[in-house]
């Protein structure tokens, strides 16, 4: 345990299993992620991908029927531990999901969110916060206008920069990302990964994504899941170039051409 | 061969130009002899012809409805109008009744309604709100939340009178209020209750689940994410179950009649300790146990036309506040 911070690995799941009822979605996970490091999570549609991802902020428990088997270590935490307080859990977590979902309230009120109710009363502290993560999110130019109409009015790739600001607002340790850029054009696809790039040298980064070029352009780390396993784990360049297993290398093949 | 019938039906295409294509696929007609050939397309025109009967038949019935619903509500108020306008002046909503209520005006009566209807919902927007939360996104499901929800469709099914004589058994006589508008406005709430609840629950059920994984993927506590998101977001709905409970509770006789409203009082409520008059047992008194029922015709329709436009009024202004509600949360 002790030399998990020395090495800098940030979260672990050990022989995860996970149930949706009686249909098991995931099947012995384990991996680790580490620190100032991105991790790609890629698939086929159905593997599993969201069901991880959503395990590592426990996003799954508001599903009554989602169970859970095997251990997530947040640095030297077990976040299932009963005793732990899942609130805290998903400040020092956070998520962009996999379609924009901003509240229907402002662009300002979305991205101040997080951190009221963290208990930050502060105005100056608060306009400051929400400025610097709506310009991290690459989105200020074409909000600062608009920072009091309703985030509902904005277009689809700008709301997922929203949602992104909002996620960054509250200074997470690790950000989730399902597939951050599905609704968003090429020019702002960019922007969402130059901002990865940025945010990785402060955060451990897990993101989802069906786009290998994605993947290959982004990640340092990429694990390959088939059907709720997870079949291959290693350095993007050599799981891109050189993959062990004949599934990954159908998999990634069959999407390059 | 694929290629060759796309040429074909290209080619139709520009021989029959774009209206009288849009003409053909409307059904009317029967389909032109160069289209015949294909079987599909006939098959196809003929489908669609009946769909389209079936379809106008299901909507001259449903807009019949409609009409019929809107005509009830018009022939109503024209009667209403018709019957009670003479009756209106200023006199008739600014003074107390008078000679055996024969003469004078109903000032006493809206007052109280007024006072009952605010207090019921005073009484029940609260504990509904409450109730719904509770049920919509703490309680688990189960056997106790099916019991509670089999309590709550029952309590919507009770006789109005029924709660007039609970309200005197438990507010009046038991928890010894008296005759006022505390009891009425206790009695009134409860039976606005379950329409409350109903309304708010399904305000609730709209509010997308992916507002309340946001909020709590942020860090927000569960009652947070209630209190800041889903109500907020929900509002405009709770407001309608408010709008509901409000003209339901404003328009009944037989839960006050033993709880709150008097015969005569010609005095303004005191306090809500006060015993009142309220218009739908005004009107309810002068029809029928008056001393000159038929001479006091007028007053009771202009009583009625009065009662009516208050709940109207109401319900006016809480469907502009709720419009303008939606309007600031979609932007
Ligand atoms: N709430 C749920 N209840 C039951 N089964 C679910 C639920 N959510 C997902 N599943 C099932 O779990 C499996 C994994 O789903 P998941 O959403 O994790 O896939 P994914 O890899 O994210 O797919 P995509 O790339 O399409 O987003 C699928 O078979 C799915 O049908
Ligand atoms: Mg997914």
């Amino acid at each position: 345990m002790s030399d998990s911070k020395s090495n800098g690995v940030k979260m672990t799941s050990k022989h995860l299993d996970f149930y949706y009822g009686n249909f098991q979605a995931l099947h012995d996970v384990s991996l680790e992620f580490k620190k100032q490091q991105v991790t790609a999570l890629i698939g086929p549609s159905g593997c599993g991908k969201s069901t991880y991802l959503r395990c590592l902020n426990r996003m799954n428990d508001l599903i009554p029927i989602a169970r859970v088997e095997g251990k997530i270590m947040l640095e030297d935490e077990d976040i299932y531990d009963p005793s732990l307080d899942v609130v805290m859990l998903r400040r020092r977590v956070g998520m962009v999901f996999q379609k924009p979902n901003p509240f229907p309230k402002s662009v300002y009120e979305n991205v101040a969110y997080g951190l009221r109710v963290n208990g930050i009363r502060d105005k100056g502290l608060i306009e400051q916060r929400v400025t610097e993560s709506i310009q991290r999110a690459a989105l200020w130019d074409e909000v600062k206008d608009r920072l009091q109409e309703s985030a509902l009015g904005l277009s689809g790739g700008q709301q997922q920069r929203l949602c992104i600001a909002r996620a960054l607002a509250v200074e997470p340790e690790v950000v989730l990302m399902d597939e951050p850029a599905s609704a968003l054009d090429p020019i702002a696809t960019q922007k969402i990964e130059d901002l990865i790039h940025e945010l990785k040298k402060e955060y451990t980064i897990i993101i989802v994504t069906h786009s290998m070029q994605q993947a290959a352009r982004v990640s340092d780390i990429t694990a390959f899941f088939y059907i709720g396993k997870l079949i291959e784990v290693g350095d993007t360049d050599t799981l891109f170039t050189r993959p062990r297993l004949k599934q990954t290398e159908d998999y990634i093949t069959g999407r390059f051409g | 061969m694929r290629n060759s019938k796309m040429d074909i039906t290209q080619e139709e295409y520009a021989e029959a130009g774009p209206e009288k294509e849009q003409k053909t696929q409307a059904a009317d007609r029967p389909p032109k002899a160069g289209r015949t050939s294909s079987i599909i397309h006939q098959t196809a025109v003929r489908k669609q012809r009946r769909r389209r009967f079936i379809q106008k038949a299901i909507f001259s019935v449903f807009r019949l409805s409609a009409v019929i619903n809107a005509l009830a509500l018009f022939i109503i108020i024209y009667f209403m109008v018709k019957n009670g306008i003479g009756a209106i002046s200023w006199e008739f909503l600014s003074e107390a009744p008078r000679d055996s209520m024969t003469k004078g005006g109903i000032l006493p009566c809206i007052v109280g309604t007024i006072l009952l209807g605010v207090g019921a919902i005073l009484v029940a927007m609260p504990i509904g709100v409450a109730s719904a939360i509770y049920l919509n996104e703490y309680a688990r499901p189960g056997k106790v939340l099916r019991t509670i929800r089999l309590g709550i469709n029952n309590l919507a099914g009770v006789p109005s009178v029924v709660f007039g004589l609970f309200g005197l058994a438990f507010f009046v006589i038991y928890l010894d209020m008296g005759v006022s508008i505390l009891a009425g406005a206790l009695t009134l709430g409860a039976m606005s209750l379950p329409v409350v609840i109903g309304s708010t629950e399904e305000a609730f059920k709209a509010v997308p689940d992916t507002y309340r994984e946001a909020s709590l993927g942020l860090g927000a506590t569960k009652w947070q994410t209630i209190y800041r998101v889903v109500l907020p977001t929900a509002l405009p709905g709770v407001l309608t179950g408010g709008i509901l409970g409000l003209s339901r509770a404003a328009g009944e006789t037989a839960p006050i009649m033993f709880t709150a409203a008097v015969f005569f009082t010609p005095d303004l409520p005191e306090s809500i300790f006060s015993e009142i008059m309220a218009l739908p047992y005004h009107i309810y008194v002068l029809a029928t146990a008056g001393t000159e029922i038929e001479a006091t015709r007028p007053l009771q329709y202009g009583t009625a036309l009065v009662l009516i436009t208050l709940v109207l009024g109401m319900n006016l202004i809480a469907i502009i506040w709720r419009a303008r509600l939606r309007k600031r949360l979609k932007g």
